[in-house]
């Protein structure tokens, strides 16, 4: 009798999803303060913070990393990780530049930015997935490699052969003070968003990224899957690297050195659990925008740039210290 | 390569890469004999000492499944602290400041083991902040100045020099910290626990070791001697600025991995990383004396870690990334 009249095991709360939905909130909701509340100091701290030109020119500081941090979240979420993107971006560059010195126009020198990455990112999946190298260390080969062709092919050159057209991608604007690559930004980070939290294909992302086996073994193709994302990933940085390209109009084989750390750090910061499976793709904009606001508002009062890597640095280890101290569990790794 | 030999004769992974280290020097040495001088092979010793320095310090939290990408922006902190300090009291002698190297050194790895321990912060995360913060703090300490030669006192440079036995100081200690490292791995009981730590942390932690303590001591050893690397490089190359060793951290980790440590923690060891480093070595040393423009060289050794990275991938097949019930059974 006592044994009918006990509890029955379904009194134990189904707390997963609304428990999931409250952690992710949480995270998004600090970084939004966070970010708000520098944004606030900022224009306290400086009187020409607040001027449409002024936060256009702002955005411009974060806009090429943060498009790339997107399948960097991607991949991170499904449990690999890329650390050869700024690499990546100087092979694309300089075969960019060389396409331009050969006269060939604008188009197939963006055609040629985003085939390099491509077959970069290509290369890096198939390191992973087919000769089953761990990702991170795949990646520290491949880092030195793309960024090796790049100094082979043009030593301690300069190109800059560009045609004039090709400036559009990074100095223009659409309307306003409102740029090209912001709205490039906005537009693939909308993309992103409904891939990964509104379909199957993103649904499975996260599946990999939480645990690859039961993945596998309830069907899905996790090679498959990382490898595409590699590939995506590589193509971006090679979109990044026509950006950067034509806003700064000129290639050296030394551009985008150490942009994948400040692009892991954009995606960390931005919630994503480096154990992969957790994230979203809210948190890594407002990173982005965090560490636009910061860096932008410290330059104003004229701090030099490697003072802003403290910051940074600080930034990326106190957010993670303050969630992972308030009971944010799914950042403890492996016991 | 390696791997393929060790599995054809069932050899460990040491025995190959020494088999195709001693290889690769006999094909340099036979196309350019100049390759093997006396004065060139001293210099290429002194330079190896470095990275093997480095790379011991990283294996240690490397067996402990955790990766400190820190190493070289810490060596790059302690290294303009122990100048600044030379500059400012020339008539100190060596001991203080290879005191200061080493003791500094190992709290900035304290940093980086505490919030791996304690905060329970991933390394990779933490070791990404910390990398940006020191190397942030060189240029504080220093505003940015360079500290040149002139600045240092004859002792502070000639230390590093002075020939003991046929080789320099650097390359005694880089072997002093080499044999240390292997008694300590081999005999020792918190040496044993690093690699119980690393290799199955579940089963650790059951059988009474303490993973994040064990991770912890990792990033102390290791910051320790990234501290006194971090002096042996400003003194051997007489100059101290906010870039010095930068990015070297990549390939401290890649001479890890081509000495067999595994990146999933609990695998490798002291000789194999001595001849990964040395592996590495030869080859940056080598490019120059072949012919081979400088600016070709980033590649060639990019394809050579890369053609390394995937020959030894054999070794990961076995752990096959996670197990799916490692997270649930993750002791407190």
């Amino acid at each position: 009798m006592s044994i009918i009249s006990s509890p029955p095991v379904a009194a134990r709360p189904a707390v997963r999803t609304p428990f999931t939905w409250r952690r992710l909130l949480r995270w998004e909701v600090l970084l939004g303060l966070v970010v708000l509340g520098d944004f606030l100091l900022n224009c306290r701290l400086s009187q020409y913070f607040l001027d449409p030109w002024t936060l256009s020119d702002a955005s411009f500081n974060f806009t090429e990393r943060a498009i790339i941090a997107l399948p960097m979240a991607l991949l991170i979420i499904a449990g690999e990780i890329d650390i050869s993107v700024g690499s990546t971006m100087a092979m694309a560059s300089v075969l960019m530049g060389m396409v331009a010195q050969a006269g060939l126009g604008t188009p197939f020198v963006i055609v040629t930015g985003l085939v390099v990455g491509l077959i970069a990112g290509c290369f890096n999946g198939v390191l992973v997935c087919f000769f089953r190298v761990p990702s991170i260390v795949a990646t520290i080969g491949t880092l030195s490699l793309f960024r090796g062709i790049a100094y082979a092919l043009i030593g301690d050159g300069v190109l800059k052969a560009y045609k004039p057209d090709f400036a559009y991608f990074g100095q223009g604007y659409v309307w306003g003070p409102v740029s090209f690559e912001l709205v490039l930004f906005v537009v693939l980070a909308v993309l992103f968003a409904i891939v990964l939290h509104m379909t199957v294909i993103g649904r499975r992302i996260y599946a990999i990224g939480a645990n690859p086996i039961a993945a596998r073994l309830s069907g899905i193709r996790v090679d498959s899957y990382k490898f595409w994302i590699f590939a995506l990933l590589g193509m971006t940085a090679g979109l990044g690297s026509v950006l950067l390209t034509s806003r700064l109009g000129s290639t050296r084989p030394s551009i985008a050195t150490g942009w994948e750390l400040e692009v892991i750090t954009m995606v960390i910061l931005g919630g994503i659990s480096i154990d992969g499976g957790q994230g979203s793709i809210l948190g890594v904009v407002l990173s982005a925008l965090l560490i636009g606001c910061v860096t932008f508002g410290l330059s104003l009062l004229n701090v030099p740039g490697i003072v802003l890597a403290i910051v940074t640095g600080c930034l990326l280890i106190g957010v993670v210290a303050i969630s992972s101290m308030v009971g944010y569990s799914g950042r403890r790794r492996r016991g | 390569m390696p791997n393929l030999l060790a599995r054809l004769k069932g050899l460990p992974h040491e025995a190959g890469l020494g088999l195709l280290t001693l290889l690769l020097l006999a094909l340099v040495t036979i196309a350019f004999p100049r390759f093997v001088v006396i004065d060139n092979l001293k210099s290429l010793v002194d330079d190896t000492a470095l990275l093997i320095m480095l790379a011991v310090g990283e294996m240690f939290v490397l067996l402990t499944r955790s990766v400190d990408l820190s190493v070289a922006a810490n060596a790059a902190l302690t290294g303009m602290v122990v100048a600044l300090f030379n500059a400012g009291h020339p008539g100190a002698g060596i001991v203080p400041v290879l005191v200061i190297a080493i003791v500094m050194g190992a709290a900035l790895g304290l940093i980086n083991g505490l919030l791996v321990w304690k905060v329970r912060i991933p390394s990779i995360v933490v070791t990404l902040g910390t990398l940006s913060v020191f190397r942030g703090c060189v240029y504080v300490v220093s505003g940015g100045a360079w500290v040149n030669s002139g600045q240092m006192s004859p002792l502070f440079l000639g230390f590093v020099r002075l020939p003991v036995l046929g080789i320099s100081v650097l390359s005694w200690i880089g072997v002093i910290v080499a044999v240390l490292a292997y008694l300590f791995l081999k005999y020792t009981v918190s040496g044993r626990n690093l690699y119980a730590a690393g290799n199955n942390p579940n089963a650790a932690a059951y059988a009474g070791i303490d993973v994040g303590r064990m991770q912890c001591l990792a990033f102390v050893l290791s910051g320790a001697i990234a501290g006194l690397a971090g002096y042996l490089w400003v003194a051997r190359f007489a100059v101290a600025y906010t870039d010095v060793a930068s990015g070297f951290e990549l390939q401290v980790i890649a001479a890890c991995v081509i000495g067999g440590v595994s990146i999933t923690g609990g695998v490798g060891g002291v000789l194999g990383v001595v001849l990964g480093g040395l592996f590495l070595g030869i080859i940056k040393n080598a490019l120059p004396v072949v012919g081979i423009s400088p600016f070709f060289q980033m590649a060639v050794s990019g394809l050579v870690i890369t053609i390394a990275v995937i020959l030894n991938a054999g070794t990961y097949r076995k752990s096959h990334g996670r197990k799916i019930l490692e997270r649930a059974e993750a002791a407190p």
